[in-house]
């Protein structure tokens, strides 16, 4: 049967038909789904981890443990995860074990883009690059294959365009679970120093059979067509190619590290030129150009960003005339839902001028106009170290002008270190922890501190108040983000304190919660006087009318009050029926 | 003018630009049209990008089919319809489209907010420009329909009626992967959105 699926769909099916039965992630754009779907398998144990580590790690106890396992993270991800990735290389697995890298070139939703292929290299861990959904479904069984046959954890490394592109897909049904029996080897699974050492040998040996085994293995594969031009590709690179070079000579690699040496040169000794096309990095084209092997690749194309069809076309000179727009088009940026809970806070911040550390979530959004109250946003969890470092450098420069913002799952994510370490280096640091109880911008998952499961079971729940304080706070104070003087009071209060304090700001996601507050708020054309001050929360239910004048979509307004709170003549009005919820 | 015609068997399959709003519905239309194709025994694929863009952002999607489709992104200059589900949705991924392609947009519009603080405006000229980039440029009030039949939610379905106008797919080809998609209770609504839209068909601004 076939069907159309996304490459994170593929995964997860391929995951399945290959009778997994264990699978952990943390949610992060774009490898989400693939958890999500394979939470679709009531036969497979799916779970969310705090983050990519535990993830890993507990994908990586499962494997020992004698079930086919897999990991899914976002590229930056396996920074997180790097620890256990690195050394899982060394200790091998029991049952098979595959590691999903979800790269973002283009950055569509990601603070840096790097090139995850030089983990596989680094960690001397084999990998494999799918290049569309089909590939994705089969090189998941493929992985797994492999890290039985020799006993290593296995990379898949997929691109924002194969996670998220649907093509079609044929289905097979699962095979039998096989369960292996675990045996104690403490020569194997205890990394002392006097066991890596050996294990280091058994690495190298496996990479040398592996790069025996990958000059014939049917995931590489010769395309002949014109000798004038051969072209080495992998991944989503391979469609874009073959898309503009339609008569070329092709080798697509889907198993990447190693690198098939032999089939390389058999390749290039028969090929006039050859051209390396790899989004990123030039991380085969280098390995080539070692081998002796003259190639062309990033001298005609980019480092920088996604690959396309037309930058393709480019480099080779096959340009497409396409049309020149010459007007100015107003840009449409994502914003904070209408009656977000995190809109409140941003304001009063902005209110008080204070020097706002971010970190990642939707609320990284008010680090765009109009609210541009956002200082930094580095990585997960960095909002709480940044404010402490910055707390120690500034002194009494920005003394209760300080804060550290973070959203409740990133908080559990990585940013009960940065507390513990706050405290305990007698800092005064300010956190506010944005807590809408769900992993939002991802588009809502659950996290340790909802009480709910990926397949939504009531579980326990993390208390961040008791978090805090077994931390060593003493002043962790609640708000509701809706009231604004109360809560510019408490921010008041709260960071003039001379010592540390966090805010936890109560208000689940109104888009996850359905929340509704009242019917939609009308405007007194009347008594607007155009100041402009409700356009400044950003709320895209705050439009203007022909005249100028502020008017409310009653589409979209969900009744959260903030604008009416910051209506200094009173022209935004609360509808006359009741509020509901 | 005739109507151009778009056949999966042409050269290079058919290339289509869905855009829109967050939350207009444009992803699940783009999916609607790739499983019709597989319906139909052609090839097919379509790429978007979820996460920040689905923020009430502008939303992209790029459907392709044809005998054989290799890249899942269209080659800009080779888009043969844009189907935009707001207008201002249609200039701003006007440069995918070639010379002799087709636009239909809705017109609703929908104001981002960086126009409410910051100087940039509107564009009031939105159907002249593109029609002086493509040949063929058609409104559609299919946000006036959607209130009609008394839901904005469909107006992903009737768009996809206007569109079918244009493709060799059958209504009966469309409805069955529509009725699959849409929640069990919308099946009606949505099947007489569909026809709506079909109805509502292609005509040129003078």
């Amino acid at each position: 049967m076939k069907t159309v699926m996304s490459g994170n769909e593929a995964i997860a099916r391929g995951f399945y038909e290959s009778g997994g039965l264990f699978a952990a992630a943390y949610p992060g754009t774009p490898s989400t789904e693939i958890l999500e779907n394979i939470g679709q398998y009531s036969e497979i144990q799916a779970q969310w981890a705090p983050n990519e580590k535990v993830a890993l790690e507990v994908a990586g106890g499962a494997a020992l443990g004698g079930v086919r396992s897999l990991a899914a993270m976002k590229h930056v991800g396996l920074n997180v995860a790097a620890d256990p990735f690195f050394s899982l290389s060394y200790q091998g697995v029991n049952a098979g074990l595959v590691i999903i890298s979800a790269d973002d070139p283009a950055m569509h939703s990601s603070q840096n883009e790097q090139d995850n292929r030089w983990f596989a290299r680094a960690a001397k861990v084999p990998m494999l690059e799918p290049s569309d959904s089909e590939e994705a479904r089969i090189f998941t069984r493929k992985a797994l294959e492999i890290s039985e046959a020799f006993d290593t954890p296995v990379l898949l490394r997929t691109t924002t365009r194969i996670n998220h592109s649907k093509s079609i897909v044929h289905l097979h049904e699962r095979e039998n679970e096989t369960r292996k029996t675990y045996a104690k080897d403490i020569s194997k699974n205890v990394l002392l120093p006097s066991n890596a050492r050996k294990k280091h040998v058994v690495v190298e040996e496996r990479m040398k059979r592996l790069a025996d085994v990958c000059n014939t293995c049917d995931m590489n594969r010769i395309e002949w067509g014109d000798k004038d031009i051969g072209v080495i590709t992998s991944g989503i690179s391979y469609q874009y190619a073959k898309e503009v070079l339609r008569d070329a000579s092709f080798l697509k690699l889907g198993l990447t590290n190693p690198l098939p040496k032999k089939l390389i040169r058999e390749f290039a000794d028969k090929v006039k030129e050859i051209y390396v096309i790899e989004e990123l990095d030039p991380f085969l084209e280098e390995q080539i150009a070692a081998m002796g092997i003259d190639v062309h690749g990033k001298e005609i194309l980019p480092t920088i960003g996604e690959l396309n069809p037309n930058i393709i076309a480019d480099a080779f000179h096959k340009g497409v005339k396409k049309p020149e727009i010459s007007v100015q088009i107003p840009a449409r940026p994502p914003v904070l839902c209408p009656g977000c809970s995190h809109r409140g806070i941003f304001f009063v911040m902005k209110k008080l001028k204070l020097t706002v550390t971010g970190d990642i979530g939707c609320y990284t959004l008010a680090a765009i106009p109009p609210l541009e109250i956002m200082d930094t946003c580095l990585c997960m969890g960095a909002s709480i170290g940044y404010a402490q470092g910055m707390e120690k450098a500034t002194g009494d420069d920005l003394k209760g002008k300080l804060i550290g913002v973070i959203g409740d799952s990133t908080f559990l994510h990585s940013g009960i270190t940065g507390l513990i370490d706050l405290v305990y280096n007698q800092s005064k640091t300010k956190i506010c922890i944005l807590d809408n109880n769900i992993t939002a911008m991802t588009g809502h998952q659950e996290h340790p501190g909802t009480g709910l499961t990926l397949r939504r079971e009531a579980t326990s729940k993390v208390d961040l108040e008791a978090l805090c304080r077994a931390a060593g706070i003493q002043r962790v104070v609640r708000v509701d983000p809706y009231n604004i003087s109360e809560t510019t009071k408490v921010f008041r209060e709260e960071m003039s304190a001379d010592e540390p304090s966090v805010i936890i700001a109560d208000a689940p996601c109104v888009i996850r919660a359905r929340r509704k507050f009242s019917d939609p708020y009308w405007v007194d054309a009347e008594k607007c006087i155009m100041c402009g001050m409700c356009h400044k929360v950003g709320c895209p239910a705050i439009e203007k009318d022909e005249n100028g004048k502020t008017k409310i979509n009653a589409l979209l307004c969900i009744g959260c009050d903030i604008c009416r709170q910051v209506c200094k003549p009173g022209a935004i009005q609360k509808p006359e029926t009741e509020t509901r919820n | 003018m005739s109507m151009p015609e778009f056949r999966a068997n042409s050269e290079e399959g058919v290339n289509i630009i869905l855009s829109g709003v967050g939350g207009q519905g444009v992803l699940l239309a783009s999916d609607i049209i790739v499983e019709v194709a597989m319906n139909n025994g052609i090839d097919a694929k379509k790429s978007e990008v979820h996460g920040m863009a689905q923020r009430g952002g502008s939303v992209i999607s790029q459907v392709r089919y044809g005998e054989k489709i290799y890249s899942p992104l269209i080659t800009e200059g080779k888009g043969d319809i844009l189907i935009a589900f707001e207008k201002l949705e249609a200039l701003r991924y006007l440069h995918f489209m070639k010379a002799d392609g087709v636009i239909i947009y809705n017109t609703q519009q929908i104001t981002p907010l960086s126009v409410y603080f910051s100087k940039m405006e509107y564009p009031g000229n939105i159907s002249e420009i593109c029609a002086e980039k493509v040949q063929h440029v058609f409104p559609v009030d299919a946000t006036v329909t959607a209130e009609t039949l008394g839901n904005l939610k469909i107006l992903n379905t009737i768009m996809m009626g206007a569109l079918s106008n244009l493709l060799e797919f059958t209504t009966e080809s469309w409805l069955d992967v529509i009725s699959n998609r849409v929640p069990k209770k919308t099946i009606e609504l949505n099947r007489n959105a569909f026809i709506s839209g079909r109805k509502l068909g292609l005509h040129e601004n003078d």
